[in-house]
């Protein structure tokens, strides 16, 4: 059993192995909490709902990863995000724009922004910390500036594809009135699972993909290969910042309103999302397929502490804490016996 | 070639798994799905015999389930709000309450309610973070046939049948209560009305109380022709107070009172004032700056009302916890509860000058600090 085992772990690649422990820990949390909390859990709905939640953490904490995987890090994607609630909610409201539009808007807020702070860090060498550090102070300046108050998009069209339910066969429930209710999952959805597979195959079979790893492992052997390091990590911030971009958008699509404070913090659960499915902060190492079940695992703990009745909201701050610990030790504990084994 | 191999021969692998998980994932849905209600598939009879089963449910386990949202634990007045509904909403008086705090977050507000909706839950109470961006939530609680009740602030909506009905303050008539008092202070004293300067520390733009209570003052100095030199958000905390305390200091050397929309701000304005060399208190004619404020829930800023540091604070009432229990008391005996309801709310000073308000004809008592 035991060399079973050992040759099991050792022939799989740290990102597959790191990948399949989130995986199997979410189901985990999924099932103990269908278990334990009973009523909630067992609707396939509780489960969607955490996917209407969480589209645009998944599509930036996807971008996030990417990042993660060049070795850098980018924390203005929930400012950005922030930004383009806001100028898509005063495009909408105020100048009576179209939803293309407000997309448009959405795609240049994040190119601007990828651009700029690809450039200072791919071309620059500025630390990508303190570039993102600036960006995010920038972008929640702006959102205040663009508009102080919060206020609701009353623009018809918008509201026709925020309201839009794609309905998931099969999965419905009858609530305590008697009717039959479709499960549904909303639009931004469709586009948190369109970014996770486009981003997943491109990290597998491209080579721009494969030469996001080899910047993050090794900057100077990725060199000595030939690969361009400095347009690689352009290429990251980019996308990343982009993906913030339409994670705003989804995000905005989700709450219908600009805000100042929306998406606040989002930029961390981005982080512990990507931690938490397996990708290093060191680089190199990180799987899209398990970030998404990252953003899955936090929004879950997040559900099952607030419904536990554990009110106070330290809880769950010191749930996740705890949990992106032990991740970190199964993570180092793993890699490090499979380093042993393959010794 | 190898490498190649390697590759495909992990891509399975991680392909399995997740195929694996997804699959077995999927069962345990569509049997807790069909689990669900097996019984109201078939037949009218059976849907009745479903029914009285669900009765028979509730006689054994007769507590009416309330999730309530609450947005967050900012301030001390919030504090209170939460502990009132939490010691009223209890097993011994009838009620099984769901608390989740949203921690000023409205994407943690919309997932509470629609956690709620699913665990069908028999009445939602929401004190929402901010008051647009919530149609298309609270119409999915009125499509499951869950009346929503919302608390301490408002919502901005379509159609108000959305929600069952409001429980809470006041804030215009909180913010005329004060306005009120210092025009009569001010009279008392023989201070002429234009010479008033007043700078406003606004709450968190946006919300309820910070709406109504900037309302009320505008109200007055249009009135009273008061000069309302600038308003400014201080965000309902100290820090903020007394950072932009500091700078409406520098910019308008001479103002005379500072309204602020709540006491942490307060408390933030008293730092800035006494650091710059001013003194807050009651004697315009002396040079002072005199403060008003708003909660009445902080002891440090009770404190400084029986001082005179600050000259009045008109009380926000966080005890609705009551007023909750009889309003889901009487939607569940099938009444229809009125759609605003206000709690009572004091006004508190250390100055015993005015002893009554008239605000609109009606006669308000001011309590005296001691």
């Amino acid at each position: 059993m035991k060399s079973a085992k050992k040759f099991k772990l050792s022939n799989m690649s740290d990102t597959n192995l790191l990948l399949t422990i989130t995986i199997v820990v979410f189901f985990l949390m999924y099932i103990g909490a269908m278990l334990f909390q009973g009523k909630g859990f067992l609707k396939a709905q509780t489960f969607f709902n955490i996917l209407n939640a969480n589209a645009a953490l998944i599509i930036t904490a996807c971008g996030m990863s990417l990042v993660m995987i060049t070795g850098g890090i980018d924390i203005s994607v929930g400012g950005v995000a922030a930004l383009v609630s806001m100028c898509c909610a005063v495009y909408l409201d105020y100048h009576g724009g179209n939803v293309f539009g407000a997309v448009l808007i959405a795609l240049g807020i994040g190119l601007a922004f990828g651009i700029v702070q690809g450039l200072l860090v791919a071309y620059l060498d500025i630390q990508p910390f303190i570039v993102s550090l600036a960006g995010m102070f920038f972008a929640r300046g702006m959102t205040t500036i663009v508009n102080t108050a919060p206020f609701n998009v009353a623009n018809e069209a918008f509201i026709a594809v925020k309201e839009t339910r794609v309905t998931v066969p099969g999965f419905g429930s009858y609530n305590k009135l008697g009717k039959y209710v479709p499960a549904y999952v909303e639009i931004g959805v469709i586009v948190a699972l369109l970014v996770v597979i486009l981003l997943f195959c491109m990290l597998r079979y491209m080579k721009v993909g494969r030469n996001f790893y080899a910047v993050g492992g090794n900057s100077q052997s990725a060199l000595m290969l030939g690969i361009n390091v400095r347009r690689t990590r352009f290429l990251s911030h980019l996308i990343c910042s982009l993906l913030a971009g339409v994670g705003g958008f989804v995000y905005f699509m989700h709450v219908g309103s600009g805000s100042a404070s929306h998406a606040m913090g989002m930029e961390m659960n981005a982080i512990a999302s990507s931690i938490i499915g397996g990708t290093m902060l060191t680089g190199g190492v990180g799987n899209i397929i398990g970030t998404f079940f990252g953003v899955l695992s936090l929004s879950t703990i997040q559900n099952i502490v607030s419904s536990a009745g554990l009110d106070q909201a330290w809880w769950t701050g010191i749930t996740i804490a705890a949990m992106l610990c032990i991740f970190l030790v199964v993570q180092s504990v793993v890699m490090a016996r499979k380093k042993k084994a393959l010794g | 070639m190898n490498g190649l191999k390697s590759i495909v021969k992990h891509l399975e692998k991680g392909v399995m798994v997740i195929a694996a998980a997804a699959v077995s994932m999927f069962i345990l849905t569509a049997c807790s799905a069909s689990g669900q209600s097996p019984v109201k598939d078939s037949s009218p009879e059976a849907e009745t015999e479903g029914e009285k089963e669900a009765d028979a449910d509730k006689s054994a386990d007769q507590l009416v389930v309330v999730g309530f949202s609450q947005l967050g634990a900012e301030s001390d007045w919030r504090s209170a709000h939460s502990q009132s509904i939490r010691s009223e909403l209890t097993p011994e008086n009838g009620f099984q309450l769901l608390f989740e705090d949203g921690q000023q977050k409205q994407t943690n507000q919309i997932m509470a309610i629609r956690t709620f909706i699913q665990r069908e839950v028999d009445a939602i109470a929401l004190a929402p973070v901010t008051e647009s961006g919530w149609d298309s939530v609270l119409s999915e609680a009125k499509e499951a046939g869950i009346p929503v009740i919302l608390v301490d602030r408002r919502v901005d909506v379509s159609d108000e049948n959305l929600f069952e009905c409001w429980i809470g303050s006041d804030f215009e008539l909180e913010g005329k209560k004060a306005t009120q008092w210092l025009h009569q202070y001010t009279e008392s004293i023989d201070y002429p009305q234009d010479q008033l300067h007043v700078v406003n520390i606004q709450g968190t733009i946006g919300s309820s109380a910070q709406i109504g209570r900037s309302k009320g003052l505008r109200q007055a100095c249009d009135r009273y022709g008061w000069d309302l030199m600038q308003e400014v958000s201080g965000e309902f905390t100290q820090t903020k107070g007394r950072e932009v305390m500091a700078s409406l200091l520098r910019l308008y050397p001479d103002l005379n009172v500072v309204y602020c929309e709540n006491d942490n701000e307060a408390l933030g304005a008293i730092e800035a004032i006494e650091t710059a060399g001013r003194e807050p208190g009651l004697d315009l004619l002396g040079g002072q700056i005199l403060i008003l404020s708003f909660d009445g829930m902080n002891p440090e800023a009770l404190q400084y009302a029986r001082e005179g540091k600050i000259a009045c604070i008109a009380e926000c009432n966080p005890q609705h916890g009551k007023r909750l229990a009889d309003v889901i008391r009487r939607i569940r005996e099938g009444k229809q509860p009125e759609k605003y309801s206000y709690v009572e709310e004091e006004i508190f000073s250390g100055c015993d000058a005015i002893k009554t308000l008239t605000v609109d004809g009606k006669e308000y008592p001011v309590t005296l600090l001691q």
